[in-house]
């Protein structure tokens, strides 16, 4: 590249603009080094590195340009936003895609872009920038690309071929809501290349059974994003379209964007200063997570009564001193799915659980030792030892105690580090 | 009466120190490396040497008994160099044998659950390295990275570098145990080397470095703080996930 001081203005405005769109997951795709070609994934996928935000580094995450002939209230790349714009070609983003995989910095890209003159001619810029790394460069890392809504079913086809993972965002939690905001946008445009990917990706599974090698087609599958606190919805809404967006066309993640206010002059969005609302995002992680792991469904999670997730205690507290004919449950004898359910217990501590019972009995000595969140699960399980925490205790009296022991009411944890 | 065995810090050695406490009936032990060893006036010192065929023993007889990942799991421990560590997989071993049935998941025995937390330590440690190694491009083409971790885990990190960069040359540099692993593309191998570095390695001069690399290093430290978001904030996050030790080996966290 010959300009760098212009490269690296693009590349600061582009990533700027790319930057609240938070899913940052490589994980989920198998792509083997092909012989002499560069890279692989791993299915794990790895935060190379974190922001001072702490969250995850993994991808090259830019825009191709952030020129947009759309106007999106929540979006700092909307049409009528003063902003400095910029674009990179095609061989740019190949180039710094490329160089910075050689030097370990990332796992592949994310390639999101505004829309300029209209959907398929942007969506076939970023199939561009994908096929040539594929096919020119012979790179195996990660591709995410993003899927502009209205596209056409090639374009999107070919996408598939050469990308691990799709992504088209719902970005609002109802369709009325969006209306408001995003004027030119509906849930038809976003949903239509949703459901036409998953044809195609359960097509390809069915057919890999059967034939020796089908091309890959979006091995990682799709994935989407919703902005949390800019719309009044209730967790109840975002949960119950997220498991029907998990059911109906099997995406492998939602992620839930906390609203980071934008503009001040905009009456129908939070102003400047309003706090970003991560804590309800780290709840609504947890929940998605119980859905997804721990074979929760949503209705015990929130319902008309309790419409929004406990911001104080994690989603599985809150159930389990809602529900407290559940308790307790016997370590030594409950059904593992049970012992999942327990407060204080994460999925490594119920596998070892499973594990260490078929060679003894376990005391509250051997919970503690496998680190089990002691102070938590006691008062919810009975195990080999002649002590007792579980009374019938009243489930306000226990949040109280719980609340007080104090790391835990502070403590904001991370989408990652989930409760135990 | 306690008895003190000293080893050569090699795997085969410590698999050999196991066969002899074996043989020779010993109840307490102490293994420690040569070097660390301190005269115990209370008890006996021996010296055991490094025996190929008795330590082909243990190891077969540990593979008969556990499973691959169990097994993996005793060589990660291994590579802790954790204090006493060599005590607990003995004890580990010990046990191992001592069961009918396969032990390795009797979490409620001591050393047993010892050793599954001291491996997932070395696991997330070469998961670190994995994604914390930094290389820069020199001149002739090497891609040259430093490390300094907690363990000694670039054993365990070869196959992850072997299959993702598998058409370039690259060395990957043990600052603390003072060697390297070196893949070369044309053979497709991994070697051990030791290096004499002549200058500061993480700041090499600017005839070593490929034309580029400055620039690209740029580019990466502009990309890493413009992907983040000042709202959200969070110092003591951000230092769970990459705490200060690591720093001075991470490109994006030199000065701009
Ligand atoms: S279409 Fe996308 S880039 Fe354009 S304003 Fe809307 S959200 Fe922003």
């Amino acid at each position: 590249m010959e300009n760098w001081d212009r490269i690296r203005e693009k590349l600061q405005i582009l990533a700027d603009a790319a930057k609240y769109d938070v899913s940052c997951s490589s994980s989920g795709s198998k792509r083997a080094n092909t012989e002499k070609g560069l890279g692989n994934t791993t299915g794990m996928g790895i935060c190379h590195s974190y922001t001072e935000d702490g969250r995850c580094v993994s991808l090259l995450k830019i825009l191709l340009t952030n020129y947009c002939i759309y106007d999106c209230a929540y979006c700092v790349s909307r049409k009528s936003n003063d902003i400095k714009r910029a674009g990179f070609t095609v061989e740019e983003v190949v180039a710094l895609t490329i160089n910075f995989y050689r030097r370990n910095y990332i796992e592949g890209l994310f390639l999101s872009s505004g829309i300029f003159k209209n959907a398929d001619y942007t969506m076939e810029r970023l199939v561009r920038v994908a096929k040539k790394l594929r096919t020119e460069h012979r790179f195996n890392g990660y591709i995410h690309l993003k899927t502009i809504p209205g596209a056409s079913d090639e374009l999107m086809n070919e996408a598939a071929l050469y990308a691990d993972r799709l992504s088209v965002n719902i970005e609002l939690p109802t369709e009325t809501s969006l209306k408001q905001l995003a004027p030119e946008k509906n849930y038809h445009d976003i949903m239509k290349p949703m459901a036409y990917l998953q044809q195609g990706i359960t097509a390809r599974v069915e057919e890999k059974q059967g034939v020796y090698k089908a091309p890959a087609f979006a091995p990682a599958g799709q994935s989407t994003q919703i902005v949390i606190g800019a719309t009044p919805e209730t967790d109840q809404h975002i949960m119950t379209l997220a498991d029907t967006l998990y059911k109906n066309f099997k995406l492998k993640r939602v992620y839930y964007s906390g609203y980071v206010p934008i503009t001040s002059s905009d009456h129908r969005l939070p102003v400047i200063g309003t706090p970003v609302p991560q804590i309800r995002e780290n709840r609504l992680y947890q929940a998605d997570w119980l859905t997804r792991f721990y074979s929760f469904s949503v209705e015990e999670l929130v319902d008309q009564h309790h419409p929004q997730l406990d911001l104080d205690i994690d989603p599985k507290l809150s159930w389990a001193l809602r529900n407290p004919h559940c308790f307790p449950i016997d370590i030594n004898k409950a059904d593992y799915h049970l012992i999942l359910r327990i407060p204080g217990i994460g999925v490594g501590s119920a596998l070892k659980i499973r594990e260490a019972r078929k060679f003894r009995k376990l005391s509250w000595e051997h919970l503690k030792k496998i680190g089990v969140a002691f102070n938590r699960a006691k008062y919810f399980i009975t195990c080999d030892s002649a002590t007792h925490f579980h009374r019938d205790m009243n489930p306000d009296a226990l949040r109280h105690q719980l609340l007080a022991q104090s790391k835990y009411a502070k403590g904001l944890s991370s989408q990652m580090s989930l409760f135990q | 009466m306690m008895t003190q065995l000293i080893y050569d810090g090699t795997l085969w050695g410590l698999l050999t120190v196991i066969f002899e406490a074996y043989e020779r009936r010993l109840e307490q032990v102490r293994i420690l490396k040569t070097g660390t060893a301190h005269p115990d006036i209370f008890g006996t010192s021996l010296l055991i040497i490094s025996d190929p065929v008795k330590a082909a023993r243990v190891w077969k007889g540990l593979k008969e008994k556990l499973s691959a990942s169990a097994l993996h799991q005793f060589y990660s421990c291994y590579l802790s160099e954790l204090p006493q560590i060599e005590d607990t997989l003995l004890a580990f071993t010990r046990h191992v044998f001592a069961s009918k049935q396969n032990s390795e998941k009797d979490f409620g025995h001591e050393a047993t659950l010892t050793l599954s937390k001291v491996g997932r330590m070395v696991h997330r440690e070469k998961h670190r390295m994995e994604a914390f190694v930094r290389f820069q491009r020199w001149a002739d083409d090497v891609y040259f990275a430093i490390v300094a971790p907690d363990y000694n885990v670039l054993p365990l990190i070869v196959p992850h570098f072997k299959n993702r960069y598998g058409d370039q040359r690259w060395i990957i540099y043990d600052q603390r145990r003072k060697y390297g692993i070196h893949y070369d593309p044309e053979t497709g191998k991994v070697s051990e080397i030791e290096l004499e570095l002549t200058e500061n390695p993480l700041t090499p001069s600017a005839e070593v470095l490929h034309a580029e690399e400055k620039n690209y290093q740029m580019l990466w430290q502009d990309y890493f703080s413009h992907v983040n978001i000042a709202a959200r904030k969070n110092k003591k996050l951000h230092l769970r996930h990459v705490p200060m030790r690591y720093w001075k080996h991470l490109t994006e966290k030199q000065p701009g």
